[in-house]
């Protein structure tokens, strides 16, 4: 029997299809295109503008003029072409296929448009996200008569050697199972029939619209990144975000890349927003070889890159972080543990600035539309660490790290700070520090972390008892050295008493062994968080030592002249697991040191 | 085609370089457009931006003698689009691409849109080979390789374009396969200037002839005088010339770019014209964008041999480097070579200040194999030493120099040696050998402690080398 809300639904669907509204063309600037004539459209709704099919986004109406963002590039489009909406809103594609794939700002695959146009990017392409001609092999875990709802997990797919890809049911759907297929299928073939409803393993979704979760969880595990000056000093949680603005030159982008290879996480988002070409390729070709460590396959088979360089159309740009961010959803809801990097959110603001100017509209600070705050915070409410929908009641996360770009380094600008409102983590860069080579330029009396007290209870619990008071007692020490070259400044060096001239020595210690990291270097660029605890704690002990001689009355010539400083300095070539032993040699000799 | 072609005689507003053209049908973003005074006076222009009552024109040559009753308007039906042959070598057109040198115009072998299309950054190539300037602050501490962009941040007075026709002059391409030493690749240059004094192109013309570049090398000259609209279409036209010689003839070309400030400052006009709501500085928010389409057209393309590599060069306004000019280049290309007013004064050429000065893509194009095993460790070292060296420096100016202990004064030698023998070479052409050994003889003059950046075996291998040889 058929009932009247099936009956319903389908006549809504086929209105659906049929809802088709066509208009002119009567205004171009730039990416902006006004039509008339199409009362009806929808606000958000994709539309193809021009003979040549070109794409783009409703983003205003107004009576009978309907003004659209359009994703590549306008030039050559005449007026009075036809402009043709179906009233669908921009979407991602989501399924098997995503993983080591490469798609622009709105999910076009690179590497498949290579194939049709060439070296270089030509208009009016229209290939779909994700290869309908692949089989993957589906392996179902329901069976037939059993009652399943939304986030529910149908089967699974090995999307890559390490990745299962888990079918659930779509959002918005639930009943009994009356079919469920095994065997090999393309995305869009039938794999199951829910109530009537064929389920593939295709879902798209509205890159604007947040995917719906369980509920959220607050931060309690840190988001390991391998990094010194990170974890140690400045730590963001599983589900936490953090910015990192820095003028250029100053490591953005190596940071943002050192992140996506070296991170704890399951699945990398690296979303490449209005940077350079270059860049691109270097993640194009280093990661397909890089191996990860943690699962011994290579980086490339747990990355999706979405891609949008600053010479491609700007309107594209900015819809690249939501089809990211909805990709990272999307294998958040499988139970994942998803990083996102933004490289960078300015470009992206940039691209809303053109885009609002361009519709006239009244300009907040420096140009930008005065919802730049609301965006970002629209943005960034989206990472988080969830319990997903589902019976499994699986745990998800997004951590999103974005680069930001203030022009002349100047971070009063309004991007960072509209950022700083609804982010958890500044990493700030240094310039001074980049001209000096130190890398990570990270600044550590300007940067912060407002995860680091919920996240105290697992430090202690899993890394070391007293691994706290060690970071306070580390933040205590750099705050010194701070004032303390303030004073070498103006008087020298000599003129400081002994204790601050051996503090400064620590302190110089602890910035040139132990906050500059080299992510080049094999054993250097992932540190684990025992090796670096262990690091410290030689270096205060050192320290302790120096204070003790001191006292005992010898000279400080003879303090600071002994060969130890360049073992801490080296401590950096000690593999993790071997750190810990050998950490206890050298704190077992620097405590003769002066001794004997 | 002709059929296509429509004329107009509605212009109804005239200011700066922008009209405005209305009731006008059949009109498409970007199209190029001819007005036409009378028979045989014709100036041509770009359509802006499109609406219902009228298109938006800004003129290439100025809109002098325009008038609205008389003009008429001729669609040309294409967007703007240069005639391209490689017998463009040898020739000096002007920023539109017309002879300026006499001779009769090139006869194309294809005619690109000058916009082009942005590179899909699948086809990319890694940059990848060193380039050999001859000048040791480049090819030591920053270095360029085969497909870069990186341009030269000048300053009113220092010497940009001097350095900018000494690479031109030296540049070549070393490969691994190369001899020790051995000459290596040239390149095929592509110059554009934008609103450059005639003293200046004399200068350019005058050193390439001399030195025999000449034949290798397209100008695209747009002179100081010549219309300021022109300039927006310079750089676009010399590096569509620049992608046919690389991408479909397989050469290496050198793109010399001067002055990209003379571009902005033609952007920030028409902007202002079209009554943009201006970002910083009045410059138009898009600008970083619009430097993009324009820088991000340098590099290598998978499977090509050829390849596009970039030197623009700009004046920051009171050598300022935040200024909006330098600081959106920054942000797009890779790396900087900054050049410093107080070496310049100091009678140091090159004037390279090192320490802004940045290659981000160096450690593609060094290392064994392709200059030396001890490059990247040699170049921090010197860096470490001179930032540290500066500060000594600073510090001095306070406490004197008899206030200096031991070692600070051994720092205080080391930067004015550096300063001298590495940056100052003068006008000399250096191989890479060079430059490095002349690096080693400068760590000699520090105890080995200080070394902290070098690894071990590299330290025994070189601090010991013969530097009969430096200068």
């Amino acid at each position: 029997m058929i009932s009247v809300s099936q009956c319903l639904s389908g006549l809504i669907r086929f209105l659906s299809i049929m809802e088709n509204i066509e208009g002119k063309i009567c205004e171009i600037s730039g990416p902006l295109v006004v039509a008339k004539g199409m009362r009806g459209a929808k606000m958000y709704a994709t539309a193809m503008v021009g003979e040549a099919g070109l794409i783009g986004e409703i983003i205003r109406i107004e009576g009978d003029r309907t003004a659209m963002q359009v994703y590549e590039d306008t030039s050559g489009l005449y007026l009075g072409e036809s402009v043709v909406s179906s009233g669908s809103p921009l979407t991602a594609n989501l399924g098997p296929g995503l993983l080591s794939n490469i798609f622009d700002g709105i999910q076009r695959p690179l590497s498949e448009i290579r194939g049709e146009a060439g070296d270089f990017i030509k208009k009016g392409i229209h290939l779909k996200s994700l290869r309908r001609d692949v089989k993957w092999k589906f392996t179902p875990e329901v069976r037939v008569g059993e009652k399943v709802s939304e986030g529910d997990q149908l089967g699974t797919v090995r999307e890559t050697p390490k990745i299962i890809h888990r079918i659930r049911v779509p959002i918005g759907i639930s009943g009994v199972v009356e079919e469920i297929r095994e065997g090999d299928f393309t995305i869009e073939d039938g794999v199951a029939v829910i109530s009537g409803r064929t389920i593939t393993m295709i879902d798209n979704w509205g890159v604007r619209r947040p995917r719906p979760y369980k509920k959220k969880l607050s931060p309690s595990i840190p988001f390991i990144t391998g990094q010194r000056v990170f974890d140690f000093l400045f730590p963001i949680a599983e589900g936490g975000t953090a910015i990192v603005p820095g003028g250029f030159g100053t490591g953005k982008t190596i940071i943002e890349h050192s992140l996506a290879k070296f991170a704890r996480a399951d699945i990398i988002i690296y979303v490449g927003c209005g940077e350079r070409g270059n860049e691109m390729t270097e993640v194009l070709t280093d990661f397909p070889n890089l191996i990860d460590p943690s699962t011994g396959f290579p980086l490339m088979s747990r990355t999706v890159l979405i891609i949008n360089t600053s010479n491609m159309p700007v309107a594209a740009r900015e819809a690249s972080i939501f089809t990211g961010i909805t990709i990272a959803e999307y294998y958040r809801d499988m139970g994942y543990h998803v990083a996102m990097m933004v490289d960078s959110t300015s470009r992206w603001a940039e691209a809303l600035r053109e885009i609002s100017s361009r519709m006239e509209e009244m300009p907040g600070e420096e140009g930008y539309p005065p919802y730049l705050a609301t965006r970002l915070g629209n943005f960034y409410e989206r990472a988080g660490r969830v319990i997903c929908l589902g019976k499994e009641e699986r745990i998800g996360s997004i951590t999103i790290i974005s680069a930001i770009s203030p022009p002349g380094g100047d971070l009063s600008e309004p991007v960072t700070q509209a950022s700083l409102r609804v982010t958890g983590a500044l990493w700030s860069l240094d310039t001074d520090l980049a001209y000096r080579r130190h890398f990570p330029a990270i600044s550590w009396t300007r940067s912060f972390s407002l995860y680091i007290t919920p996240l105290k209870d697992w430090f202690s619990t899993h890394v070391a008892h007293d691994i706290n008071e060690m970071r306070e007692r580390l933040f205590g020490l750099l705050q010194r050295v701070e004032e303390l070259n303030e004073i070498i400044q103006l008087v020298g060096l000599d003129a400081l008493q002994d204790t601050d001239r051996i503090t400064f020595e620590v302190g110089n210690i602890i910035i040139e062994g132990f906050l500059r990291q080299n992510v080049f270097h094999e054993v250097d660029a992932f540190n684990s968080l025992e090796k670096q605890y262990w690091m410290l704690c030689c270096i205060f002990k050192y320290h302790e030592e120096s204070f003790k001689a001191l006292k005992r009355g010898i000279f400080l010539e003879k303090i600071l002249d002994n060969p130890y400083k360049t073992r801490l300095l080296r401590m950096i070539d000690f593999r993790n697991e071997d750190m810990e032993g050998e950490a206890k040699i050298l704190m077992g000799e620097i405590e003769k040191i002066w001794t004997s | 085609m002709d059929l296509l072609t429509r004329e107009f005689q509605t212009i109804s507003y005239i200011s700066g370089p922008i009209l405005f053209l209305e009731k006008v049908r059949k009109v498409s973003m970007g199209e190029m457009v001819s007005v036409i005074l009378s028979p045989g006076d014709e100036k041509r222009g770009q359509v802006l931006k499109i609406t219902e009552r009228h298109a938006i024109i800004q003129v290439l040559e100025g809109t002098s003698n325009i008038d609205t009753l008389r003009a008429k308007v001729r669609l040309g039906g294409e967007v703007a689009k240069i005639g391209v042959s490689v017998e463009m070598l040898g020739r000096i057109l002007n920023g539109a691409g017309e002879p300026r040198d006499g001779y009769p115009p090139i006869i194309p072998e294809k005619r690109m849109e000058i916009t082009g299309f942005p590179i899909n950054p699948v086809s990319r190539d890694k940059p990848s080979d060193f380039i050999q300037t001859g000048i040791s602050s480049i090819d030591g501490l920053n270095t360029l390789v085969r497909g870069q962009k990186l341009p030269i941040f000048s300053g009113a007075g220092l010497p940009a374009n001097e350095i900018a026709a000494q690479i031109v002059r030296q540049a070549s391409i070393r490969q691994a396969h190369d001899e020790k030493g051995g000459e290596g690749r040239q390149f095929a240059v592509v110059f554009g200037a934008m609103g450059i004094t005639s003293r200046e192109a004399f200068y350019f013309m005058k050193g390439f002839e001399e030195t025999g570049v000449m034949d290798r090398t397209v100008l695209f000259i747009n002179l100081a005088d010549d219309p300021t609209i022109e300039r927006l279409f310079t750089p676009r036209i010399a590096l569509t010339a620049a992608e046919y010689l690389a991408f479909e003839l397989d050469m290496d070309i050198l793109v010399v770019l001067t002055d990209m400030a003379n571009y902005c400052d033609a952007l920030r006009e028409i902007g202002s014209v079209r009554e943009e709501i201006p970002g910083r500085r009045g410059y138009p928010g898009y600008m970083y964008t619009d430097l993009a389409t324009i820088y991000e057209r340098a590099g290598r393309i998978r499977g090509k041999r050829g390849s596009i590599t970039l030197l623009p060069i700009l004046t920051m306004p009171d050598d300022d480097i935040t200024h909006p000019i330098p600081d959106l280049t920054g942000y797009i290309t890779e790396g900087q070579i900054v050049l410093s007013r107080q070496l310049w004064k100091k009678d140091i050429y090159p004037p390279v200040d090192v320490l802004p000065s940045l290659s981000r893509l160096m450690n593609l194009g060094i290392g064994g194999g392709k200059t030396r095993e001890d490059h990247r460790n040699l170049s921090d070292q010197l860096y470490s030493l001179y930032a540290k060296g500066r500060d000594v420096r600073k510090l001095s100016t306070i406490v004197g120099e008899e206030g200096l202990n031991e070692l600070d004064k051994k720092y205080m030698n080391f930067v004015n040696e550096f300063e001298k023998r590495f940056i100052g070479q003068g006008e000399v052409n250096r191989t890479i050998e060079e430059t490095l050994s002349i690096g080693w003889g400068l760590l000699k003059l520090m105890p080995k402690s200080t070394l902290t950046r070098i690894r071990k075996d590299f330290i025994e291998r070189y601090y010991g080398t013969d530097i009969s040889n430096q200068a």
